[in-house]
C-alpha cells in the first residue's frame, strides 16, 4: 500500500482546468519524480497535495495520505497534516527563509507550533540541522540566513520540512537555484534521508538529468496530464510517449556548430581586476574590499565561439560588465577590434560591434514599448538610419519571427519568443561579438534546444563571434569551440571544447563535470525527434 | 480596488466641479456684506447657512475650493517639476558626489518642520496665495526626489536598462525613455497624496492668516473666523471643516485606488 495516492486529481482555477485527472503514487522509502516543462502542472500537483492552492482554485478527485483523503479535510485539519505528516522544500532557499530569524529558531518554530517545550524544540532543531550537514561547531543554529550559502540555506529549508518527522516530503525544484556541485550534494542528502527514514519523496523537477539515477519512479507531465509513468529505468528505456521522447531529445540536444573559422583578433582582455568595497563595520574601520576578478586575460578571435563556465560568485557577471564597458575595472584593459573599451566614454562605433543577450526574457524589455521599438533601440548607434523598419524586419526574420509582429506588445510573446526578440535586438546593429549571459538558463528544454540551434545557425551563416556564459557545462558543450572555466575571479582552464571534455585538467573543471547530472547515452537515441519551440 | 477608487474619484471630482462652477455661478455673493441675514442656519435660501457677515457659506466654500485646489495643485507641480529630475539625476549618478549633494540637500529640507518654514517664508515675503504656493511647493520637492530616486535605483539594475546601456544610450536618454515612464504610476499616486497634504497645508496657512488674503475666501480663514462663534453658530465652523475633511479623504481614497489600479504587482496579486 502506498503512502501517498493521488487519484483523478482535477484542478480548476476559475473556469480553466489546470489538471486533468492526475494520478500518481508514492510509497514509503521511494523517490518519485514528476517532470515536465513550465505550465505542465507539476508544481500545481505538489501544491494541491500540500493543500496550498492559490485562491480561487478548486480541486476534485482524491489525495490520500496514509488512508486520509486530504481533499475532504478542513483548512484547520490540513494544518495538522502539514508539517506533521508531510513537509515541503521550496525552490528558492533565500525567500523560503525568514531573513530576520536565526536558522535554529526557524526550525524550532515548526516544533513549537505543535506544543513542543522550548528547550526540547531547540535541542531537536539543533539535531535536525546537524543531520542536514550543518554541524553546530561550523554553522551554529544562531546564524542568520544571509550568513549562509545557497546550499546551506537549502539544508535549513530541508531541516524545517523534516523537523516534525513527516512521512512524506515534497520538494519543488529543490536544486534549480543552486550550482551543480551544490546540487549534487543536496540531492545526495535527500536520497540519504529518504533511505534512512523510510520517507516518501515527491521530487518536482524540470531537469531529466536530475531524475536519472535518483528517482525510483518517474511521472512525465504535459499540459496538466501525466503522459507516462513507471520505474525510471523503464521509462528511459521505453519512452513510450512522444512527449517523453521530445523532452529527452531536447535535454541532450546538441546544436550543429559547423567548422571553426576564425580570422584575426577581436576581443582582448588584459590583466582585468575588479574590487568591490565592503561595508565597514564602524565608521573608523579600515576600508575593506572584495576582489571579484583577479587579473583576467582572455582573447576572442573574429568568428570564434567561446564558452565561459563557472559557479555563482565566480566573477562571470563582473567580467561581462567590464567587457561591455558598463563598469570601469579597477585595473586592466579591454580592447575590441583594436579600440579600447571604456566605461566613462561613449563610442558609438565601438558599441555597435558588441551586443548582449540576458538571462531573463521577462526582465530584458521595457514593458511599455512595442517590439519594433525594442528591437530598434541599438540602431541609434549607427546615426540616422533610413531603413529602420527594414533593419528591424531583417533582424526579426533572422531569429525566426514574423516581421509583421513588430507592432505587437512584448506581453504577447512567450519566454522563448522573447529570447528570440532579445537576440534580434542584439543583431540589429550587425555586431561582431555577442555576449550570451546565461541566455538559455531560464528556458524550458525544448525552447532551449531551439534557441541553441538558432545561435549555432547565426554563427554558421553570419560568422558571428560570441561569448556564451553559463553555469552549466552541458549547455556550452556543442555550442562552443573553446571553453573557459572560471573560479573565484580567475580563469583556471582555457582550452578547446573537445579537449576539455575529454580530459579536464584543473580539479575545479573535473568537479564541475563530475557533479553535473547526466542523461543515459543509449536510451531513446534511436527515436530522437526534431525539436522546436 | 473599485471600493476606494470610485468614492475617491467622485468626492474629488465634486470639489473640482464646485470650484469650476463658482466661476460662472455662486448661490450668493462672497464679497457683499449683509449683516441683516448673519449667522443663519441652513435654509432653502442659504443651503449651508450664512457667516457672521451674512455671506452665503456654500458660495464661500465653492470659491474657497478654487484657492485650495489652485494652491495645492501648483505646489504639487513645483514639487514634481523640481523633484523628479533631481531624483532621476541622483539615481543615474548613484554613488557619486552629485547623488550625495542632491540627497543630503533633500534631507536638509526634510529636516525642517515644513509649516514653520512656510510661516517663515510668508513672514519674509509677506502673506498671500503665491507665497503659500512657493512655501508648500518647496517641501514637495524632496518627497518626489526621494520617491523617484528609490524607484529609479531599482530600475537601473534591471536587464532592460542594461540592454539600453549596451545599446549605447546615455544616462539622460535612458532616464527619459525608460526610467521615467516606469515610475509615472508611482508619481501619480504620490501626487494625489501630496495634493491632499497641500490642501491641508493651505488651510493651515490661511488659518494663521498667511495664506490667501481677504476678501478672497479660503477654507482655512473661514475656520479661523468661525472659531469664536462655535457656541452660537456651530455650522459656520462645521461647514469649512467638513469641506477640508471630505476633500482630503476623497484625494486619499483616490490615491489608494489609483495605486491599486496602476501598480502591476498588486494587479497580479488579485488575478
Amino acid at each position: 500500500m502506498s503512502l501517498l495516492s493521488v487519484r483523478d486529481l482535477t484542478l480548476k482555477i476559475g473556469a480553466t482546468e489546470i489538471l486533468h485527472g492526475v494520478s500518481l503514487d508514492v510509497a514509503a522509502g521511494e523517490i518519485v519524480a514528476v517532470t515536465g516543462e513550465s505550465g505542465s502542472g507539476k508544481s500545481m500537483t505538489a501544491l494541491a497535495t500540500m493543500g496550498l492552492l492559490p485562491a480561487g482554485a478548486r480541486a476534485s478527485g482524491h489525495i490520500r495520505l496514509g488512508g486520509t483523503d486530504l481533499l475532504t479535510l478542513s483548512e484547520r485539519d490540513l494544518c495538522q497534516f502539514r508539517g506533521q505528516a508531510m513537509g515541503m522544500v521550496f525552490q528558492e532557499p533565500m525567500t523560503a527563509l525568514n531573513p530576520v530569524q536565526r536558522i535554529g529558531d526557524q526550525v524550532a518554530e515548526t516544533l513549537r507550533l505543535r506544543g513542543t517545550p522550548r528547550a526540547e524544540a531547540e535541542a531537536r532543531s539543533a539535531d535536525t540541522l546537524a543531520r542536514m550537514g550543518l554541524h553546530p561547531e561550523r554553522i551554529p543554529p544562531s546564524r542568520y540566513p544571509h550568513e549562509l550559502s545557497g546550499g546551506q540555506r537549502q539544508r535549513v529549508g530541508i531541516a524545517m520540512a523534516l523537523a516534525l518527522r513527516p512521512r512524506l516530503l515534497i520538494a519543488d525544484e529543490p536544486t534549480t537555484a543552486l550550482d551543480v556541485t551544490t546540487q549534487a550534494k543536496i540531492l545526495d542528502l535527500l536520497t540519504r534521508i529518504v533511505r534512512e527514514d523510510d520517507l516518501g519523496l515527491l521530487l518536482i523537477t524540470h531537469d531529466l538529468a536530475v531524475v536519472h539515477g535518483r528517482a525510483d519512479r518517474l511521472a512525465v507531465m504535459n499540459k496538466g496530464r501525466v503522459v507516462e509513468t513507471g520505474p525510471t529505468a523503464r521509462v528511459f528505456a521505453e519512452m513510450a510517449h512522444p512527449y517523453t521522447r521530445a523532452l529527452f531529445a531536447a535535454s541532450r540536444h546538441r546544436a550543429t556548430l559547423g567548422e571553426r573559422r576564425t580570422y584575426g583578433p577581436l576581443l582582448e582582455v588584459r590583466g582585468l581586476r575588479q574590487d568591490y568595497p565592503l561595508p565597514r563595520p564602524h565608521p573608523f574601520a579600515k576600508a575593506r574590499s572584495q576582489t571579484a576578478l583577479r587579473g583576467i586575460d582572455l582573447d576572442i578571435r573574429k568568428g570564434e565561439r567561446v564558452g565561459l563556465v563557472g559557479e555563482s560568485g565566480c566573477g562571470k557577471s563582473t567580467l561581462t560588465r567590464a567587457i561591455l564597458g558598463l563598469e570601469a575595472p579597477a585595473k586592466g584593459i579591454v580592447t575590441l577590434d583594436g579600440a579600447r573599451v571604456r566605461a566613462d566614454r561613449r563610442d558609438p562605433a565601438l558599441r555597435r560591434k558588441m551586443q548582449v543577450v540576458f538571462q531573463d526574457p521577462y526582465a530584458s524589455f521595457n514593458p511599455r514599448h512595442p517590439v519594433a521599438r525594442l528591437v530598434a533601440e541599438p540602431l541609434h548607434l549607427l546615426g540616422p538610419v533610413e531603413d529602420r523598419a527594414e533593419r528591424v524586419a531583417e533582424a526579426l526574420t533572422s531569429v525566426g519571427l514574423d516581421p509583421a509582429d513588430a507592432h505587437k506588445s512584448i506581453h504577447a510573446f512567450s519566454g522563448g519568443q522573447r529570447q528570440r526578440i532579445a537576440i534580434a535586438r542584439a543583431l540589429v546593429t550587425r555586431p561582431e561579438l555577442v555576449i550570451f549571459d546565461e541566455a538559455v538558463s531560464a528556458l524550458d528544454v525544448r525552447v532551449r534546444a531551439g534557441i541553441l540551434d538558432l545561435i549555432a545557425g547565426l554563427s554558421r551563416s553570419a560568422g558571428l563571434a560570441y561569448l556564451f556564459i553559463s553555469h552549466d557545462l552541458s549547455v556550452v558543450r556543442g555550442i562552443c569551440d573553446r571553453i573557459v572555466v572560471m573560479q573565484e575571479g580567475e580563469i583556471v582552464e582555457d582550452r578547446p571544447a573537445e579537449d576539455l571534455f575529454a580530459a579536464p585538467e584543473h580539479p575545479h573543471t573535473r568537479a564541475l563535470l563530475e557533479a553535473a547530472p547526466v542523461l543515459p547515452d543509449s536510451a531513446g537515441r534511436a527515436k530522437e525527434e526534431t525539436t522546436c519551440d | 480596488m473599485i471600493r476606494r477608487l470610485v468614492p475617491g474619484a467622485v468626492l474629488s471630482a465634486l470639489f473640482v466641479l464646485a470650484a469650476l462652477v463658482s466661476y460662472v455661478w455662486t448661490p450668493g455673493d462672497v464679497t457683499g456684506v449683509d449683516i441683516a441675514s448673519k449667522l443663519q442656519p441652513p435654509s432653502p435660501e442659504h443651503w449651508l447657512g450664512t457667516d457672521h457677515l451674512g455671506r452665503d457659506l456654500l458660495a464661500m466654500l465653492m470659491v474657497g475650493a478654487r484657492t485650495s485646489i489652485a494652491v495645492a495643485l501648483v505646489a504639487v507641480g513645483i514639487g514634481m517639476a523640481a523633484g523628479v529630475p533631481l531624483g532621476l539625476a541622483a539615481a543615474a549618478m548613484r554613488g557619486t558626489l552629485l547623488d550625495e549633494v542632491i540627497m543630503r540637500g533633500n534631507d536638509l529640507v526634510f529636516a525642517f518642520p515644513s509649516l514653520v518654514i512656510a510661516i517663515l517664508i510668508t513672514a519674509i515675503a509677506g502673506p498671500g496665495a503665491v507665497n503659500a504656493i512657493v512655501a508648500i511647493g518647496i517641501f514637495n520637492i524632496p518627497v518626489f526626489a526621494r520617491l523617484t530616486r528609490g524607484a529609479a535605483l531599482a530600475l537601473w539594475e534591471r536587464d532592460f536598462i542594461m540592454a539600453a546601456r549596451v545599446a549605447g544610450k546615455g544616462a539622460p536618454r535612458i532616464s527619459a525613455e525608460h526610467i521615467l515612464p516606469n515610475v509615472t504610476n508611482l508619481l501619480i499616486v504620490q501626487g494625489t497624496i501630496q495634493f491632499s497634504l497641500g490642501i491641508l497645508a493651505e488651510a493651515a496657512l490661511s488659518y494663521v492668516g498667511l495664506g490667501a488674503q481677504p476678501p478672497v475666501p479660503s477654507w482655512g480663514r473661514m475656520l479661523a473666523e468661525a472659531q469664536t462663534l462655535t457656541a452660537i453658530a456651530p455650522h459656520v465652523a462645521l461647514m469649512p471643516g467638513l469641506a477640508i475633511v471630505l476633500m482630503v479623504l476623497g484625494l486619499n481614497l483616490l490615491g489608494d485606488g489609483l495605486r491599486d489600479v496602476l501598480d502591476p504587482r498588486l494587479r497580479d496579486l488579485r488575478t
